[in-house]
């Protein structure tokens, strides 16, 4: 894996250096550090690093990477560049966040520094990334470096041999998992796993959760949402649908490992790579991850499901589930109501406002050089990157995924999987509204985790969860948080 | 002539001198009167600054709900709010536990304690001054109310908050250390082969940090794949995973406090034992006393009033763990090994500096009560025994 890694890097470099992919000017930024916070080990930050070196080549401005653990990020950032300590000169975090530190005019607006830059071609990037993840107030205070949803994997090897089909709802998730659990997937002559999803607190499973509740709770498109009332900014949550969510997420506990609590997405990482997972919940990064050395186990049997969906949906004036159909759920097929969840919205880069304007110079002509597609596309072929596509180029075609290694017919299948998520009209946006953060990272994750752990039942954990979000929506202001709403879901 | 010198140095004032006293005596005399306070002002000066000042700035941060803006933070006054959310608001199950529905045990248990807290608060009545008789009743409130807390919560069947995972930490965890860091004081301190090695292999667990220590103690007791993972395998207990459990989690976390806080039990405790007088000891062997009624009746009494205040410094720093929960379980599952400070940090760390402050507030009055009370009650009259 590393050599392969190593060859598609200097491929790319070459690629730079003879002009494929031209840089801004040789020794433009000389004497220019420009200083990166982002998530800690090479996952996003490792391709950073090794990016930066070739810019700093290119163009003298060196590129310094600093890694803090993922619940730190935005605190750290935040605080950081409100107090004017301004040590950090870009942050690399959840698109979603940003609109949070825009509101308190701390992002510098990209739009002037991509008006001068023929190279991006923004054009290319996937409108909903594009829209969503890099403009804030239809300003450009982003930029991606990496597209992400939340999907299902499934061991077609290990289904086959049970007799069971993909599954097409939790439900059915639930069954496949009971199944296939115990059977040994990797020929180690030890019982595996049914179903392996990251459940540690303060880690990713709030985003898991909302993958769960999307297809139940969202039934009349994106502008919709599954978190509030819009009108009023009143929680949806306390209700019969995130209370089967809570559920069903429960569940599939049962069918997988013992210590799943204690699981970030590193230990089911680690997992499914030995060959140890029937079923997954993931980002688009278990593609190209199977294609590793040390996933032998798994090479080319880890297929993708754009999003699980549900037959009984929420109908939110009376509070109760009623079967899918079109009066209630017009995006449904089949009675099953689908809604891929953006989770996260992709990893993106943002420029402290009030950085010096050489550094401001140097990093937008960095994230924008992470950005082009020479590199991104690149990028996005290899695993641990974890960078996954985002640009329609990356999208269009198997071919970038075939040439890194992919079986054709496994590189249909997750390209399908991305473009199924991304055309669907009833698609789940990622929270994206001041306190975001706290919203989801804090209070739905905490309760969650308590309703996991046997400490609070599901009627506790939506009832705190809710007063929770209560108080977030009016230390913020509900008029406020109202218009920032609308102007997420563009609704 | 020979000036006259006054009797009582307290009669020389700046502007009150007496006859045949010059100014300059006068100076001198008041320099050395406040010498004292001259000297130890710098450093007054910077506890205030660093100390002090921090304590009741925090407040503000407790009292408002604070924004961080592109002009700095911002605070808006929210009164007692970050307070009442941890006993009544969206936080409450979180730092109190779950204190519904309440069992039949728990309201006599509860009614028992009451009982008991009033009939002591009673007796001091009569003899205590009312300084005391304040000091009394904060600490009887305090009782009465982590008293209620327990009955509703534990003694009821439901789960506990961070304020008695924290006190499971400081009073089960110390208890554990002392007993068994006196017990090996007290081998140690006995004459026998090698026991200047076992001091300083005993003592190394206190030199690593707590962060290695959190993960050392991380691989240690992983079930997959830690050291441990055959001898469960053997017990047929392959699929026990503690860190699933609530308790078995809060039990792991204190074998690991232990396994650094021991030595420093043990360090203090061997201190003492080889203080008391070998005199008392060979007295009673002559006297035919037996080992154990030497240790229960010349020993023990001797070394009790160090005992107890390393147990108060102790319980003072076990208040403050957070580390290791941190480290190896994230305060989970749910919030069950999340201790007072690690959920203050966990609040901060979402940037709700106000709720942040007033977690670590209460735990100071938390602290400040419980250990106050331990120290007049227990440390004091120790030592006056002695």
């Amino acid at each position: 894996m590393q050599f392969r890694r190593s060859l598609l890097g200097l491929a790319a470099g070459a690629m730079a250096l003879v002009g494929t992919a031209p840089l801004s000017v040789a020794g433009e930024f000389d004497g220019v550090t420009v200083n990166i916070l982002t998530r800690p080990g090479y996952v996003i930050a490792g391709r950073l690093v090794e990016r930066g070196v070739e810019f700093q080549k290119a163009t003298g401005a060196k590129i310094v990477v600093t890694e803090v653990p993922y619940a730190e990020i935005f605190p750290k950032i935040q605080s950081d560049w409100s107090t004017g300590t301004n040590s950090i000169d870009v942050g690399v975090f959840a698109a979603g966040w940003g609109v949070e530190l825009d509101a308190a005019g701390l992002l510098e607006d990209l739009d002037p520094y991509i008006a001068k830059d023929d190279k991006i071609d923004l054009d290319d990037v996937a409108p909903y990334f594009r829209e969503f993840g890099q403009k804030v107030g239809g300003k450009t205070k982003l930029l991606m470096v990496d597209g992400d949803f939340q999907m299902v994997y499934y061991r077609q090897d290990v289904l086959e041999a049970a007799g069971q089909q993909p599954p097409k709802t939790w439900e059915d998730y639930i069954d496949v998992a009971s199944k296939i659990h115990g059977t040994d997937m990797n020929g180690d002559g030890e019982g595996d796993f049914g179903s392996c999803i990251f459940k540690k607190r303060n880690a990713q499973s709030y985003f898991a959760i909302q993958t769960f509740a999307a297809p139940i709770v969202q039934t009349k498109g994106t502008a919709q949402g599954f978190h509030f009332d819009s009108a009023t900014m009143k929680p949806i949550i306390n209700n019969a649908g995130w209370k089967k969510a809570f559920e069903l997420y429960k569940e599939t506990g049962k069918y997988g490992p013992p210590d799943e609590l204690n699981l970030d997405i590193g230990d089911t990482r680690a997992l499914f790579k030995a060959g140890r997972c029937g079923l997954l919940v993931e980002w688009g990064d278990p593609g190209p991850l199977q294609l590793d050395d040390d996933a032998a186990a798994i090479k080319g049997k880890l297929y993708a499901i754009s999003g699980l969906g549900s037959r009984m949906v929420l109908n939110r004036s009376t509070g109760k589930l009623v079967p899918a159909i079109k009066s209630n759920a017009p995006h449904s097929v089949d009675g099953i109501n689908y809604a891929p969840f953006a989770a996260f919205g992709g990893w993106a880069g943002a420029i402290n406002k009030k950085a010096d304007q050489k550094k401001k110079a140097a990093a937008y002509a960095f994230l924008s050089y992470m950005n082009q597609s020479a590199q991104s596309s690149v990028d996005v072929t290899i695993g641990a990157t974890g960078y996954n596509p985002y640009r329609l180029s990356q999208l269009s075609s198997p071919d970038l995924f075939i040439e890194a290694g992919m079986p054709k017919e496994l590189a249909e299948n997750y390209i399908g999987a991305i473009n199924g998520a991304l055309s669907n009209l009833n698609m789940a946006s990622d929270m994206k509204i001041p306190g975001a953060q706290s919203y989801t990272s804090v209070v739905l994750d905490t309760e969650l985790a308590r309703y996991l752990a046997g400490e609070i039942t599901v009627d506790e954990a939506l009832e705190n969860i809710e007063e929770g979000w209560e108080e977030i929506t009016e230390d913020f202001g509900r008029d406020e948080q109202i218009a920032a709403q609308a102007l997420a879901l563009g609704s | 002539m020979q000036k006259p010198v006054p009797q009582n140095t307290k009669d020389i004032q700046p502007g009150n001198s007496p006859a045949g006293i010059s100014s300059g005596d006068k100076w001198r005399e008041w320099c050395d009167r406040h010498a004292g306070s001259f000297f130890i002002a710098p450093a007054v000066t910077l506890i205030l600054i660093f100390a002090i000042f921090p304590t009741i700035y925090s407040m503000v941060f407790a009292l408002s709900r604070v924004r961080f803006t592109g002009d700095g933070l911002k605070f808006r006054y929210v009164g007692f709010r970050n307070f009442a959310k941890q006993f009544f608001g969206s936080s409450e199950m979180h730092f109190l536990g779950r204190t519904e529905p309440v069992s039949i045990l728990g309201m006599i248990i509860f009614a028992v304690i009451v009982v008991t807290v009033l009939w002591w608060l009673y007796r001091s009545w009569k003899t205590a001054t009312w300084v005391r008789m304040l000091g009394r009743s904060i600490s009887a409130a305090m009782a009465i109310f982590l008293g209620w807390i327990l009955c509703a919560s534990l003694l009821s069947g439901n789960s506990i908050g961070t304020l008695y995972t924290t006190l499971f930490y400081v009073l089960f965890g110390c208890a554990v250390q002392f007993a068994i860091g006196t017990g090996l004081a007290f081998l140690c301190s006995q004459p026998i082969r090698g026991r200047n090695f076992f001091r300083v292999l005993f003592f190394i667990p206190l030199m690593v940090t707590p962060l290695g220590v959190g993960f050392a103690m991380r691989m240690i007791a992983d079930v997959t794949k830690g050291p441990f993972e055959p001898i469960l395998g053997l017990l047929g207990l392959q699929d026990w995973v503690w860190s699933a459990s609530p308790w078995s989690a809060r039990f792991v976390m204190v074998i690991c406090d232990s396994w650094q806080w021991i030595p420093f039990i043990f360090i203090c405790m061997l201190a003492a034992l080889e203080n008391v007088p070998r005199d008392h000891v060979e007295a009673a062997q002559v006297d035919g006393a037996s080992s154990f009624h030497i240790f229960r009746d010349v020993t023990w009494p001797q070394v009790v009033p160090v005992a107890v205040t390393v147990l108060l410094i102790r319980a003072i720093e076990a208040f403050k763990i957070m580390d290791l929960p941190n480290i190896m379980t994230g305060g989970g599952p749910g919030s069950s090994t999340e201790s007072m400070t690690l959920h203050s940090v966990y609040v901060w760390r979402a940037n709700d500096l106000g709720s942040s402050a007033a977690i670590a507030y209460l735990l100071l009055i938390l602290t400040v009560v419980v250990c106050a009370s331990f120290f007049n009650y227990v440390v004091l009259s120790q030592i006056r025994k002695a």
